[in-house]
């Protein structure tokens, strides 16, 4: 087994008629075998040669959560070529903004090809440079599914395990600069390892409404069951978000036994589901629902247990992960052998001497939620700004080694460099370890972290000074974390020239504007302030998080 | 009941009282509502005037305005 198209290959031959998942949608449940699922994607595969895409090849896949993807996705590598799955265009987008992520993206991916619907070629044609890369668009509509399999014409069948078989994104103008190139050698050891880690077993039923373009929905709740032959639910993120039972629902109907969650799902499920939508529902098959991709909290595993218990969710079903797309996903893995470690800690002594001591009696105490134990073949380290190996309980950075590493950021060496400390990779997240267990406590990258999604503050500052009024390198965007939802909020403060209220708010607003239209996710609290308000580091750069600390001092 | 819905996105989902909201404004097409707050829109609508939204319906297509939302719950509560 040495690519993915080797284990298709495989399962096909042994298993044809398999299902390979449930793909969910308010008009009812479809089915699909592995013979389903190949035929579809050879007929991307057979428009991929058509068009002459080559071999390693990137192609951008500009599809909504649905069949097609999933087919284009598979037919991508089965051709051999790279697939990477940009977010759809949803309603709030601005098309214009839209169409500027994708020029970045088709600059620095340089795809052969792009694979979209017939009513979003204009948007593509619009995002397109003269002379760029792209020599093929690709509607879906035109993808037909060979009667029979052949496998020895594909160009898959020649793929090399240290090949690039898929590209991820954060999305966002920077994220979108930033692909993490994956090898069939990684993804594979990350499924073999992971698998191990949680027991996962051709038994196991997984449900998901996790959006394919992110690391969590894309490995742990894709490629991993659809690999390991376990049998996949999946729904679509924009089905969950309006409507959170039907998670519930899926794992009572179809007896599932894992989920991956972002923290915030937790809450969101616990406060946002009606009772009425519970009527005999029995979550009691859920082994591990895990949580990951955002800070975890212990309130929020609480709020979920108390809510869920009485439908059969048991307790030793919560589980944690660290995971990022670098590592392909998961990096630790807590809570499936024995519950998750639960540390105790002195809130002061871990923000002013950053070293997580146990909280004695009547100290004002966080209860830390451990993310568990490296996976095999992973290691991880917490080090100092020396990059010298800090001892238990001191917050330092993480960095982690192993064979499921990425190839690189693709077409970025730049960026590659500046990551590796020798074959170590620096996550830019923070954290302490004790006995073998590691406690991620925040971040030293820039990045905010909103229900499961990275945002980059740059992005929401570049768009906050395309507001009249406000002035570049005069604003700021961070995150901040709240407790009631579980997950951060985007606070923006622009320094504006105008003094009266009605102006400043109206700038105000157009920030907000500005974001909601821009990214996927929307600022709760946009400041505006006096020329000096912000600080500067001494390279005259804004220093985001002591403005943040600022701006948390003036409100409180 | 346009007015109701007004103070309870601006007080509620917004948590900006101040924040005017016209009866015309685009409130999911713009982002003004994002998606994590349809949820919550829903069970206000259903608690204050009784009137069920399907989860499906929280879409611009269905209603995107305070108006097209007060004339959808007219329409049900009459029915």
């Amino acid at each position: 087994m040495s690519t993915v198209t080797d284990v298709l290959y495989r399962t096909i031959q042994e298993e044809p008629d398999r299902i390979a998942l449930v793909l969910q949608s308010p008009d009812g449940d479809q089915a699909i075998t592995y013979t389903d699922l190949i035929r579809g994607a050879l007929g991307y595969a057979k428009l991929l040669e058509d068009a002459g895409v080559r071999s390693n090849e990137p192609v951008i896949l500009l599809l909504q959560h649905g069949r097609p993807l999933i087919e284009a996705f598979f037919g991508a590598i089965l051709h051999g070529a790279v697939p990477a799955i940009m977010p759809f265009l949803t309603e709030k987008l601005s098309p214009e903004r839209y169409r500027q992520s994708l020029a970045a993206l088709i600059e620095i991916t340089k795809p052969a090809a792009i694979i979209t619907y017939p009513a979003f070629t204009d948007e593509v044609v619009r995002a397109r440079k003269e002379g760029d890369s792209v020599r093929s668009v690709i509607l879906w509509t035109e993808a037909k599914p060979p009667t029979d399999i052949s496998w020895e014409t594909l160009g898959g069948m020649r793929s090399k395990p240290e090949d690039i078989v898929l590209l991820q994104h954060s999305s966002g103008t920077t994220g979108l600069q930033k692909g993490v190139a994956l090898s069939h050698r990684a993804v594979l050891y990350q499924l073999k390892t992971y698998a191990e880690a949680i027991k996962m077993t051709r038994d196991d039923v997984v449900v998901s409404w996790l959006p394919l373009y992110h690391d969590m929905g894309l490995i742990a709740g894709f490629i991993m069951p659809i690999l390991l032959r376990s049998k996949l639910i999946l729904m679509s993120p924009f089905d969950w978000i309006r409507a959170p039972y039907r998670l519930l629902s899926a794992i009572s109907q179809y007896r599932g036994t894992l989920s991956w969650l972002p923290n915030f799902a937790y809450n969101f499920s616990a406060r946002k589901v009606r009772d009425r939508d519970l009527d005999n529902i029995d979550l009691s098959s859920w082994r591990a629902v895990i949580n990951c991709s955002e800070p975890m909290r212990w309130k929020s595993h609480e709020d979920f247990f108390n809510r869920f218990s009485k439908y059969g969710l048991k307790r030793q079903a919560l589980a944690t992960c660290y995971a990022m797309a670098e590592n392909v996903f998961a990096v630790t893995q807590g809570g499936i052998e024995s519950p998750v470690v639960v540390d105790e800690i002195d809130r002061r002594s871990l923000l002013e001497d950053q070293i997580a001591s146990p909280a004695k009696a009547d100290e004002d105490a966080i209860k830390m939620l451990s993310a568990g134990q490296p996976i095999d073949g992973t290691s991880v380290r917490v080090i100092d700004a020396e990059g010298m190996d800090l001892p238990d309980r001191h917050v330092g950075e993480i960095a982690l080694q192993g064979d499921c590493l990425l190839s690189g950021y693709y077409n970025r060496e730049d960026l590659t460099q500046e990551t590796f400390l020798g074959r170590w990779y620096i996550t830019g997240d923070l954290g302490y370890l004790v006995d073998g267990e590691l406690f991620v406590t925040g971040r030293m990258k820039e990045l905010i972290i909103v229900g499961g999604k990275n945002v980059f503050p740059q992005d929401l500052e570049e768009l906050a000074m395309d507001v009249e009024g406000v002035h570049p390198g005069r604003v700021v965007a961070f995150g901040l974390f709240n407790e009631e939802l579980g997950t951060e909020e985007i606070g923006v403060i622009a320094e504006v020239d105008v003094i009266e209220d009605d102006l400043r708010l109206k700038i105000a607003r157009e920030i907000r504007d500005q974001i909601a239209r821009g990214t996927d996710v929307t600022a709760r609290y946009v400041l505006t302030v006096d020329r000096g308000w912000l600080i500067k580091t001494s390279s005259g750069k804004i220093a985001r998080g002591a403005n943040r600390d600022k701006y948390l001092q003036e409100s409180a | 009941m346009q007015d109701q819905i007004a103070v309870f996105i601006s007080t509620e989902l917004l948590k900006d009282p101040t924040r005017k909201i016209a009866f015309d404004e685009p409130l999911i097409s713009s982002g003004l509502v994002d998606s994590f707050s349809l949820v919550d829109l829903a069970l206000f609508i259903e608690e204050t005037f009784d009137v069920r939204i399907d989860d499906t319906e929280l879409t611009a297509e269905v209603f995107d305005t305070i108006e097209e939302l007060a004339a959808l719950i007219s329409a049900r509560s009459t029915s």
